[in-house]
């Protein structure tokens, strides 16, 4: 959940000056998260300590669709939670504080447990860099993983992701904005341009 | 509400759910192992007493070190002040230390205003009592305290105000400054707001407060959603406005009958400090209604959330117009 990813104006509105040119409809997202899910299954072994975490907004719904998945591949629940990383953002200073978002830790906690952190899109990585903070004050879970749904490149972190629904290329001048029908009434990856500054 | 939280009054109702609702959010933090955020790193957080105080004081110490600011405490007695510095002089000092905010309780009315324009020193300043002026973070606290009690769900009301909520403030609102900014606050929100007081603890102008005005608790008492009581100030008392106790407890003490009257789901809610035995006996301070202890907690919640609104980012989250990069 980078905020350059959602930089482009009201969700589902194309950009100024060129249209925004969708990259992945309703069944394509839905295709990755199954093999997501399954790719989790069995790089864990039957993900019986898997907790899934989803970083606020969008990547709370992909961690709940993903549980629902999960569940259906190993026939347990897995515990779904979200992760709100706003108080350990590094650029909280340059810009207006913002309101918070929800965090909710399952109640089993995450102390040794393997922890999937997810999140929309992969950009700077530093919101991943807050999210391993904010998972330090919270427990010491076996292991922590990350499953996005984009995969933009332009990381500024040694960070990457155990699973990418798709990996996009894209310039710094271009936008990536994903919309999730729980958030935006449909389901869709749109690649536009930013407005020229 | 700039870059101050001088007045409750300056508070719109979006500033105010923001504050609540961050506050809400923070609460959580208490239920961590570590109870600690990294976000006001490298901050520093004066917390200036000219009076004495034990829960605010407490309260914003705790809610400055769980957000990770560094917290100088200054207390008028035993310091320069008692030498006869004046409060621009120690604000001067506090400037050349490099104070991010000033947490400022002052036994005089207009004290945080002054402080926070006239440019003597560059930080945020938030009144934490102010003379016979306002409190703004406990109205605040006693509003977040409301909506938790109230609010039906496990959302705790998150995003919700207080509209047709009817709250009774009794007691001295003559000299509270915890009544008008409660006032202030609870009507942006919504609710209708009664005070409750002997003629003779009712500021002049009353009829002009967007509140309404009885003289007779016992009416009042059936239709309310919280009954706030308030502490009788003997402090601030110089003349003699009720003529004895005892009188003052009988009329306008909640007791246990009293208490009976009141909707089942209604709250007793009192700033603190109790005067057990005058306006609240005893038998209703310990009820599981009375929501004392309660509103101490969440008042770290509360502060957490303005401090960090005031501090957080690189200008104020309220009253600045916000975008929608909210992630």
């Amino acid at each position: 959940m980078d905020t350059n990813a959602h930089a482009s104006a009201p969700p589902g509105a194309p950009s100024h000056d060129a249209p925004a040119r969708s990259v992945l409809e309703a069944p394509d997202i839905a295709r990755a998260l199954t093999r997501i899910a399954h790719e989790i299954v069995e790089r864990a072994k039957g993900a019986g300590d898997v907790v899934l975490l989803g970083i606020p907004t969008r990547g709370v719904f992909l961690a709940r669709r993903l549980g629902e998945k999960l569940r259906g591949i190993t026939g347990h629940p897995v515990p779904v939670g979200s992760l709100d990383i706003t108080m350990y953002r590094d650029d909280l200073r340059l810009r207006p504080a913002r309101a918070l978002a929800r965090t909710d830790i399952p109640g089993e906690g995450i102390d040794g447990g393997l922890v999937v952190l997810v999140d929309d899109v992969l950009f700077s990585g530093r919101t991943i860099r807050a999210a391993l903070d904010a998972l330090n004050d919270i427990g010491r879970p076996r292991a922590v993983q990350l499953a996005v749904l984009v995969d933009r490149g332009h990381r500024e972190l040694p960070i990457r992701a155990d699973y990418v629904g798709k990996n996009i290329p894209t310039s710094l001048r271009e936008t990536v904005k994903v919309l999730l029908t729980e958030e935006d009434g449909r389901d869709g990856v749109l690649l536009g341009t930013r407005p020229a500054a | 509400m700039k870059r101050h939280l001088v007045s409750a009054a300056d508070l719109t109702r979006d500033d105010a759910l923001l504050i609540l609702d961050t506050a809400e959010e923070l609460t959580r933090v208490a239920d961590r192992p570590i109870k600690k955020l990294p976000t006001l790193r490298g901050r520093t957080v004066v917390n200036l007493f000219f009076e004495d105080s034990t829960r605010t004081r407490i309260s914003f110490e705790a809610a400055a070190k769980r957000l990770s600011a560094d917290v100088i405490n200054f207390s008028a007695k035993g310091s320069s002040v008692s030498k006869g510095e004046s409060l621009k002089d120690t604000a001067l000092t506090l400037e050349a230390m490099g104070a991010d905010a000033v947490v400022i309780r002052h036994h005089d009315s207009g004290a945080p205003h002054r402080l926070a324009t006239s440019g003597w020193i560059g930080g945020c300043v938030v009144n934490a009592g102010d003379g016979t002026h306002e409190h703004p973070t406990q109205a605040l606290l006693d509003a977040f305290t409301l909506r938790r009690r109230l609010a039906d769900g496990p959302r705790r009301g998150i995003g919700a105000d207080l509209s047709g909520r009817r709250v009774t403030i009794v007691g001295d609102i003559l000299h509270s400054r915890v009544a008008r900014s409660n006032i202030h606050l609870l009507t942006t929100l919504g609710a209708e707001v009664t005070v409750v007081a002997p003629p003779t603890l009712l500021p002049v102008g009353i009829e002009r407060w967007p509140c309404e005005v009885s003289y007779d608790l016992d009416a009042v008492l059936p239709k309310s959603d919280a009954v706030m009581m308030l502490r009788v100030q003997r402090e601030r008392m110089n003349a003699a406005f009720f003529p004895t106790e005892r009188e003052y407890a009988r009329r306008y003490g909640l007791h246990g009958g009293r208490m009976a009257r009141m909707p089942a789901h209604a709250l007793v809610m009192h700033p603190g400090p109790m005067n057990r035995g005058m306006e609240i006996t005893a038998e209703v301070a310990d009820s599981p209604r009375c929501t004392a202890v309660e509103q101490v907690a969440g008042g770290v919640s509360v502060r957490m959330a303005v401090l960090y609104l005031l501090l957080g980012g690189a200008e104020p989250a309220v009253s600045t117009p916000r975008t929608e990069e909210t992630q």
